[in-house]
Order: C-alpha cells, then structure tokens, then sequence
C-alpha cells in the first residue's frame, strides 16, 4: 500500500482520430492531432517541468517553464499551447532551454517564502518539484526585494486556507473554478506585480460566490490553498480509491490517509462519474465517521420510555432475535417487517431484503426509495422496461437542448450539474420546469432558454401539453414511433394527448405556464438533435409522479429521444445507491433485479439458491406497515440506516405507529429521530469502515473500499448476519464479494458482475451479462429493453391537496448545497456554517401582506400539523409558493407534509402542501414538546459497576 | 464629477450598451464617467446584467489602471510616468509634487480637491515630460510646471 499516483498529463487528450508522428529527444511517438507537446512527452514518460499546466484544464501557457526547442522553428515555444505537428523534431531537454527555466525559476523563488521544511505541502509540492528538476540552486536577485510575503491568509473557508504569500498567481484556482466548476468565484486582482488570487470583489472566500468545491485546492501546485486537515496532520501516506457516500452522483473519491486517520478526500481522476471533480459534501464533509455522537455499543431498552442500556453484541443480537420470534409466534409471520437503506452497499441491502423473505418468511420489506423514486420505477418500468435512467453522465456531452424537470442539480447534483453546465456553456440549450427560479435559470454563463414557472402539483398537465404540442405541430419523430414503439399504442395516445384540455392553451389555466412560452420550449426540445430530459424529486414527489414519469417517457419516445448518447430519460437519483437498493430487490412486490415476486421462475431460482421457499405474495410497503402497526398487526420492525421519523411525510401518524410496535430495532451511526421510538440500537458503519459496492444513478455499480476498521466492531451487513443466525437462519459470508458472486448467480442483469471485474474495469454499468460483457452506459439501443417502447395514457388529475381559504399558499421542499437529507451527517460537520437551520422562503408580496419580515420567526400550518422557522424573503418562489428544505430535526417540516401519496407507488406528495405562513415568536408546542421527548428518549443509563 | 449611485440610472446606462458585442468595457466607461467611480454596487450589477460572476468583473477593473474603485478628488492629475518622460525628468518631478501635497500614488488631497495619478504614455513623448488635468492634456512640464499645473485646482 503506498500513495495512488496520478499522472499528470499536463495537457487535456485530444479528441481527433487523426494521428501525428514526431520525434522528442531522438525518440519517435505518435499521438492523435492536436495532442500538445507537452502530453505526447508525458505519454512516452517524459516530463517536461510545468507549473501552470494540468490536465484538467485547458492549457494557458503563462509559466514559461515548459519551454523546448523545435527544429526549424524560431524562439523556445511553450510545450503546453503548441501541438504536435506531423515530422516535428523536439528537443525538450538542452542547454538553452535550461537556461531559460533556471532563470523563470529564480524569479519565482525570489519571491516565494522559504520555509519548505514547515510548510503543508512539504512532500507533495510542484513548485518543489520544479525547482527541482530545473536545478536551481542560487536566486542571483536575492529575497530582499519587493515581495508578498507578508500578504495574510484568509482561513474563513471551515476546509481549507488560503495563503497567498505561497501564490505563484498560475491560475489554475481561477480556471479551475471557471472550467471545471462552472462557478467564476475566482480572479486575478490588479495586473504586473499587484497579481494576486481574489475570491469574489476582493472578498473572504466564505462570503464571496465560492461553492466550496474544491476544485481551485485540487489545482494548486503549492499550498496556497491547501486542506485544513493536511495543514493540521500532515501529508498522507496511502491511499484507497472509494465511492463517496452523499448523493446518486457516485464520485469517486481517493481517500488518503495516515493509518488509520482519514487526511483528506481527493476527487480520483479515473472515476466515471465525476472525472476528477467534487462538491463540498463528498470532498470535505466526512468529519461525521469520527464524531462525538456517534454510537458505538449496542443498546437495548424493554420500553421506549426508558433509558438505553448498553450491551453485548451477543446480547443485543439475541434480545432482537427473540423479540421478533415471539412477536411472530404470537401474531403471525407477517407481524414483523424491515427497512433496507439507501445509504448502505448493495449486499447489505441484498442481506436484509433476503433476512426478511428468506428468515422472517415474508414481503414485508421496503426502502426509502418508497419516498423518492418509487415512481420512476414503476413509469420506466411500464414503459422501457428497466427501472433506470437510460443514459451515462457523459451523454450530457451529446445533448444540444437539455429539460430540466423538478430537480435543482447544482444543490443536490453538483458535480453533474458542473458537468451539465460545461456543456450549456459550450451552446446547449436549457429549459427548465420548476416552480422556483432555481440556479440553473440564471447564474454566471448559463441561462435557461425557457423557465417554466409552474404551479406545484401540475407536472403532468405540464409535460403533456409538452406533447400536445410536439403531435399538434407535426413535430413528432414518426420513424422512430413505427420502428420502435406499438403503432396502434401511439395512436390511441396521440388521440388522447390531442384532446383540447392537454393543449397548452388550457393547461395555461392549471399550471400558469403561459401558452406561447409552453409552445416555444416544446419546439426547442423536439427539434433538436439530441434532447436530454433530467428529472428529481420534484416530479416523483406527487400523487401524480407515475404519471409524470409516464408523460415524460412518452415525450422522449414521441420525438425519438430515447436509446443514443445524447438523449435519454434520466432521473437524478437522490442517495448514494438508491439505484442499488432497489436493484437488490428492496421493495416488497420484487425481488433482487426487478423481478416480481409473483414470477415462478425468479422465485424458483432464489430458493434453490436459499434453499427455502419464498412467499409470492407482495408484502407491506412503510405506509402500510404503520397503518398495520396502529391496528395492532404489525409489530416488529428492523431498520437499517434509514430516519423515516424525519424523512418521512405526516410525522405524527410515523410516531404513532412505530410507538404501538413491540420492537423496533435501529441500526445507525447515530440516535436518530426514529431511534427515539427503537427498543434495540444496533451501532452502523460508515461507508469508510467497510467493503461494498454502491450504485449511481447512471447504473454504474463502484467499489466502496474499507480504510479503517469499524469504530462499532462490525460493517454493518456483518450485523445483518449476526442476526439472521439467531433468527436461525443459515448466512455464511467471509467477505461482501461472496454476497455480489450471490446476486450474480441468482440475477441475470447482475451475471457478469463481480469485485474482480470491478477491480479490472474500474466501475460496472448493469445490464452486465453475456450479451454486454462489459455493462451498458446507454440503453435501449437497438430496441427497447420491454419489447416495443409503450405510450401510456397519462391523464392529468389535479391534487386534492389545494390551496384555500385557509390555507392560502402552497409549500413545496427541496434541498440545499451543503446539506444532505435528513442531515445526520452533515449538520455533524462544519457544513453547517452554510446552512445551520432551515429557513422558509417567501415572496415579497406574501410577506408583507402578512406582516413577514426577512429573518423574522414564521409559523407555518398545514391540515397535518404546523411549525416554526424563520423566513426568507426572496422572489425565487413565485407568490403564492413557500418552500423549505427538510435538513434539520428541529424544524420538523414534514409535520407539515401529508399522507397524500402517488397513486401507484404510495410516493408521498412532498411537494404540495397547502399551508398558512403568519407571524410566530419562536418554536412552536409540538416542536418544544418534540425537542424535550428526544432528549428524553435518547438518555443513555450509566453503566452498572461490575460487582 | 462624482454622483450619487442611482440603480435605476445605472441599469439604464447599461442597458445602451448591452446590444454591443463584449459590452463591458464600455458599460464600465460609462458608468465611471456618470458616478466618477466603480463601486462594489456597480461591479454587482453589472454582473447581474451580463450574468457573469462578480468576480470576474471586478478583474476586470482592477486589471485597468484607469478604473478607479474609490471616489476621485474633484481634480484628476495623471502624470506620466513612461519611459520618454521618465528620461525627460517626470519621477523626480512627480516625487516633488506627491511630496509637497503629503501623496502617495493614487491619494486625493484631504480637501478632496485633487487626486494624482500615474499613467503610461499620454501619447505626447516628443514634448515630455507631460500629464493631463481631468480631460486635458498639458506638456513640457517641468516640476515648476507641474507645480502650478496643481495649484490651479487646490
């Protein structure tokens, strides 16, 4: 084990197919053309001393310590900026162009402390390297002149510092965060000798645009911006590639570290998914593993009104174990239930969906996939045939016109939306559809060519006036309909979309999208080459959100969108390895890969494969589950790694039912909401304690690989065993790569998956079986997976849920760049700084009807249960829409939200409440009585003395 | 010279200029020349126009000497300080002068009356040394010209 080197090519690869002979220090290479200099050297081994360059930017040529000689050629050019040229003869290495670089290089040591032995980047230093490999040795001008060095540091970012005595002012911060980021927060202030790196208007990097991502402390040859935790441990001394635990992106991460010490996560340059790039969650936000709050011994309790106690494993095991035998011998085998988690790997999730059907005997097994993209299963499943997006993160590249469709990429995608945005600035089109003006409408060099303002709850009205449109105007791909699609589905659809009440002249009255402007986006999306639909939460969060999935499938196919880069239907995936979860068959109608439990031959293979016989009857899904619980039928429940207290809707029903259940058990890294209400506390594992795999959005499965041994002694699918063996169940398993050989041999879009091919390719996207040995980046391809693509008929019904008389506003949630769900990890960590409560927005004119001043304590009311927070005034929500994020426990937003769910899946309607906003003195009752229960139901007993 | 900021007045200052191609150079020009200065307020908004990041605007008015990010004096004096005045005798001249007002650089008189500022070439090196007071230009100074040339305005 040592360090994971990159190399760093200095220059970005070309694209061309043509290809370039030269010769560089009397050996030939061939490269594509328009391949620099410098990379074509790099790429036979050569380096060429550089500063300013590195392959993931463009190249500048502002150094001047790249120079080489170039037979025939006047001057010493840059190798950076001059490309190869076909014959060309390079000397990279003679005695003028040393000259040259010496002298460059005293210029910038003269002005450059000289404290390497004290300085953070000691070790891992470019500058170092260069003076280095240049030979330096003397600065003739001395240090006594004009300098920076006493130039002061700004250490405002919680993560990392900058220190622009150590500026060399190469720029790569600055086109980092252009480039790479799409966010300009940077610049080069004053111009000759005044140069220095400036965040915003010459402002702290905390206060100006900075999204923290760094990107700009990724690029830096020196340590002028460098990690907080490298300045206080050290340079690391191993590495481990590994897949961040945050959102579906799925970046892949090199954790460095000093033993058993996490120093910093880097961004990993080979990962698929973000290619070098991060976001303040995945690159800083990992402090939580090592947090005070984390529990690390099990604990059980006989009430929920006790204190905990802690425990054995052994005990703690078979208190769990006993209890749900009991339960269910006195009530039955379908009394007790699990959850699995979205932000656990693959096999645990496999394990407990195979505890509950293949130990407890029954269905009863579901996953908060239930409360974000249930629907998206269900619509592409109907419709496709596969319940997944259809494209690879890279198809964006390809799009020329990309819909946007309830979901905000730059706060809960970032390092998709940089990507997205990289393309939007080189000429692709944006429509976006959200009620709230989002960043992405409008924010440095990206503007949306159509922001569709819609009322919540209106998608479907939206999206098909979309495809009224598309049919109305003859703008309907009619090829890709017949060759791919059931003509006679079509056509029976296309009658039905044509109907009067989906031209956008009458969804104007529902949605207040006005008609013209509907019309003009439809038209950009159906002509374009290539039309990308990406889509969150805003669209699956409804009692419509099939039918939006629906109505958006049907758009894609209709214009022949559907199966080449480029294109697609594309759902952002929420968490870390939602996609997997519901791979690994958490949903109690279906088993591992989407198979339904009713399917004879599945069921016939998983228990030949198990060796007992499985229920085919689907079981409970969380909603029921709470129901059965208040009606006394339902009484035992595992779940791992998921707060449904918080996260999920109508909070108050939640505690009810789980506050009737017999026994509850919680496996977490903390005392979350829901642990209040647990009988057993199982202590989890962070994603850096434990070997995995999670699965992205984009279907791509990634190895999670263990750095450090788990602080709770066990990962937490080793948990998962423990347990089935006391419930009596056989489950042998030496390492989790025996679980995925499992899901291989019993799941046939997983059959060629294994650690070992993972090891090989790097990631896997599934299908991955004989026919596509390798994994399928895009889908439906030649055809679509289903057969023939269907159009189902997607009628637009309007929410019960309206604004009234005395619920005037509409409340719709979302999420917040710094902050993850329900934030039990990141409000552990200095993320909080951006976001340290939950805040409601509200129009001007709603605020001042009602008195709303901006900061100001605001109650907000639903039929379901109100509270407080404070208000922000702001014209990003049009009037008569409020929304909040769900971050923080103690704002409690989903009391507000309702049982109103999506009418196929149970998907609650997060994004529609109708609520009251008046003025407010602080917490409200609930809220107050809420806080003091936690603290109530979270005591832990002092342990006993031993004798 | 100076007036007050006025965000209306200023959006529609830059509203002239948008349809340009590159249109921010000369959206700074002209809101130098109507609030005498550019302000945090002005580089924000002017961001918010082109829907660039602050900061990139504001490298770019810091890269101009010519951009001034503080109020000026009601007088401008820009001595030049190039090489043919420079060889003519302009930097003791100017030290002189910066001496007897207690300048530096770039200052403006406690009274607010002149601000002294360098410049690189007013285009007059046959006559050097030379420097201009607010828009017109003066030549063949030599420090008791220069002198005088700021004591008409102080």
């Amino acid at each position: 084990m040592g360090l994971i080197q990159e190399t760093d090519y200095g220059t970005k690869p070309s694209k061309a197919t043509a290809l370039v002979t030269l010769t560089i220090d009397g050996q030939s290479i061939t490269v594509p053309e328009g391949t620099s200099i410098m990379r074509a050297a790099a790429e036979m081994g050569t380096r060429i001393p550089k500063l300013c360059a590195t392959d993931s930017l463009d190249s500048f040529g502002s150094c001047r310590l790249c120079l080489v000689e170039i037979e025939g050629r006047p001057g010493t050019p840059a190798s950076c900026t001059t490309p190869v040229g076909q014959g060309m003869v390079v000397h990279t290495q003679n005695a003028k162009v040393a000259k040259l670089r010496k002298g460059v290089m005293e210029l910038y040591i003269s002005d450059h402390p000289l404290d390497c032995l004290t300085c953070s980047a000691n070790g891992n230093c470019e500058l170092q390297d260069a003076a280095g490999e240049v030979g330096l040795r003397e600065v003739r001008y001395g240090y006594e002149g004009k300098n920076h060095l006493d130039a002061e540091k700004d250490v405002s970012n919680p993560y990392f510092q900058f220190d622009p005595s150590k500026c060399i002012v190469c720029s790569r911060c600055v086109r980092a965060c252009e480039e790479i980021q799409g966010t300009f927060a940077l610049t080069i202030d004053g111009s000759g000798f005044n140069s220095k790196v400036s965040a915003g208007i010459n402002e702290d990097f905390f206060d100006s645009e900075c999204v923290s991502c760094g990107a700009c402390v990724q690029a830096c040859p020196t340590a002028t911006l460098m990690e907080k935790s490298v300045i206080e441990v050290g340079q690391p001394e191993h590495s481990e590639v590994t897949t961040c635990a945050y959102c579906g992106v799925g970046c892949t991460f090199k954790a460095e570290m000093r033993g058993e010490e996490v120093v910093r996560l880097v961004p990993y340059k080979d990962g698929k998914a973000n290619h070098g790039h991060s976001c303040v969650k995945g690159r800083f936000a990992w402090g939580y593993a090592t947090h005070k709050d984390r529990i690390t011994k099990p604990m059980i309790r006989e009430k929920i009104t006790d204190p905990w106690r802690e425990v054995s494993w052994e005990e703690a095991i078979s208190y769990a174990a006993n209890k749900f035998k009991q339960i269910q011998a006195e009530h039955g085998k379908d009394s007790i239930g699990g959850i699995t988690s979205s932000r656990c790997t693959n096999e645990e999730t496999y394990l407990v969906q195979k505890l509950i059907r293949a130990g407890f005997g029954n269905n009863n097994v579901d996953t908060c996939a239930r409360v974000c993209h249930s629907p998206t299963g269900y619509g592409l499943v109907n419709t496709y045939g596969t319940s997944a997006g259809t494209q690879d993160f890279d198809s964006v590249d390809e799009a020329d016109v990309i819909l946007v469709i309830g979901a905000n990429p730059t706060d809960g995608h970032p390092v998709f939306a940089s990507h997205m945005k990289k393309r939007l600035r080189e000429g692709a089109k944006l429509i976006v559809a959200d009620p709230r003006r989002i960043d992405l409408v409008r924010s440095p060099h990206v503007e949306a060519a159509h922001h569709l303002a819609l009322r919540p709850g209106t998608n479907v009205a939206l999206v098909n006036a979309l495809a009224h449109t598309v049919i109305e105007e003859g703008l309907a791909d009619e090829d890709f309909i017949r060759e791919r699609c059931d003509w006679d589905e079509f056509a029976e659809w296309a009658a039905f979309i044509m109907r009067k009440e989906n031209s956008p002249e009458a969804t104007e009255a529902h949605t207040g999208v006005p008609a013209a402007e509907l019309r003009a986006a439809a038209r950009l999306y159906a002509n374009a080459r290539n039309a990308a639909i990406y889509y969150g939460l805003g669209v699956t969060e409804h009692s419509q959100g099939t039918s939006t999935v629906i109505a958006i499938a049907n758009l894609a196919m209709a214009t022949g969108n559907v199966g080449r880069p480029g294109v697609g239907v594309n759902p952002l995936r929420g968490q870390n390895n939602v996609q997997g979860s519901c791979d690994m068959g958490s949903f109690p109608h279906e088993f591992p890969g989407y198979r339904h439990v009713s399917d004879n031959t599945a069921r016939r293979i998983l228990e030949m494969d198990w060796g007992v016989s499985l229920s085919n009857e689907p079981g409970l899904r969380i909603p029921n589950m709470i129901d059965a619980a208040m009606d006394g039928t339902f009484l035992g429940l595992y779940i791992q790694g998921e707060d449904i207290v918080q996260s999920d809707p109508d909070t108050k029903h939640m505690v009810a039912g789980l506050s009737a259940m017999k026994c509850v058990v919680v496996q977490d890294l903390f005392l979350n909401e829901t642990a209040d209400y647990a009988h057993v506390f199982l202590p989890g594992c962070s994603f850096l304690e434990k070997d995995g795999t999670f699965t992205n959005a984009e279907r791509r499965i990634q190895r999670v690989r263990k750095v450090m041994a788990p602080k709770n002694g066990y990962a937490d699918w080793e948990v998962t065993v423990m347990l089935a063996k006391a419930m009596g169940m056989t489950m042998d398993y030496s390492h989790p790569s025996e679980i995925m050989d499992e899901v291989a041999r019993t799941t046939p879009s997983f059959a060629g998956v294994s650690y070992e091919a993972l090891d090989k390719l790097g990631s896997i996207q599934w299908p991955c079986n004989e026919k596509a040995p390798t994994g399928t980046p895009v889908m439906h391809i030649d055809g679509f997976v289903r057969g023939r693509g269907r159009f189902i008929i997607s009628d637009y019904v309007p929410t019960d849920e309206k604004a009234g008389p005395r619920f005037p506003l509409l409340l719709t949630t979302g999420r917040i760049l710094s902050q993850y769900n329900v934030g039990a990890q990141t409000r552990r960590t200095d993320n909080v700084a951006w976001h340290g409560e939950d805040v409601l927005e509200i129009h001007p004119f709603d605020a001042e009807q009602r008195g709303v001043k901006d900061g100001g304590w605001v109650k907000l009311a639903s039929r379901a249960g109100e509270t407080s927070l404070r208000a922000k005034i702001t014209d990003r929500v049009a009037p008569g829409v409020v929304y909040t994020t769900f971050h923080h426990p103690l704002t409690q937003a989903n009391v507000i939200t309702t049982d109103y769910s999506d009418w196929a899946t149970n998907c609650p309607e997060y994004k529609v409440t109708a609520v009251q906003v008046s003025l407010s003195n602080g917490p409200t009752e609930w809220q107050t009585e809420y806080q003091a229960h936690s603290e109530q139901a979270r005591r832990i007993a002092p342990p006993v003395a031993a004798e | 010279m100076t007036t007050q900021w006025d965000t209306s007045r200023a959006a529609g200052i830059i509203s002239k200029y948008l349809p340009l191609e590159g249109p921010m150079l000369p959206i700074l020009h002209a809101l130098q020349e109507e609030f005498g200065f550019l302000s945090d307020e002005a580089i924000r908004l002017v961001a918010q126009t082109l829907n660039v990041s602050r900061a990139e605007v504001y490298g770019v008015v810091s890269f101009y000497h010519d951009f001034r990010q503080e109020p000026p004096g009601r007088h401008v004096l820009k001595i030049c300080r190039a090489e043919a005045c420079q060889s003519m005798g302009s930097e003791a001249n100017a030290q002189k002068l910066l001496e007897t007002l207690g300048l530096d650089w770039g200052d403006t008189t406690p009274d607010g009356r002149l601000t002294v500022e360098p410049v690189y070439c007013l285009g007059l090196c046959a006559c050097a040394p030379s420097a201009m007071l607010d828009d017109e230009l003066h030549a063949r100074l030599d420090a008791q010209g220069l002198q005088a040339l700021a004591g008409e305005v102080i």
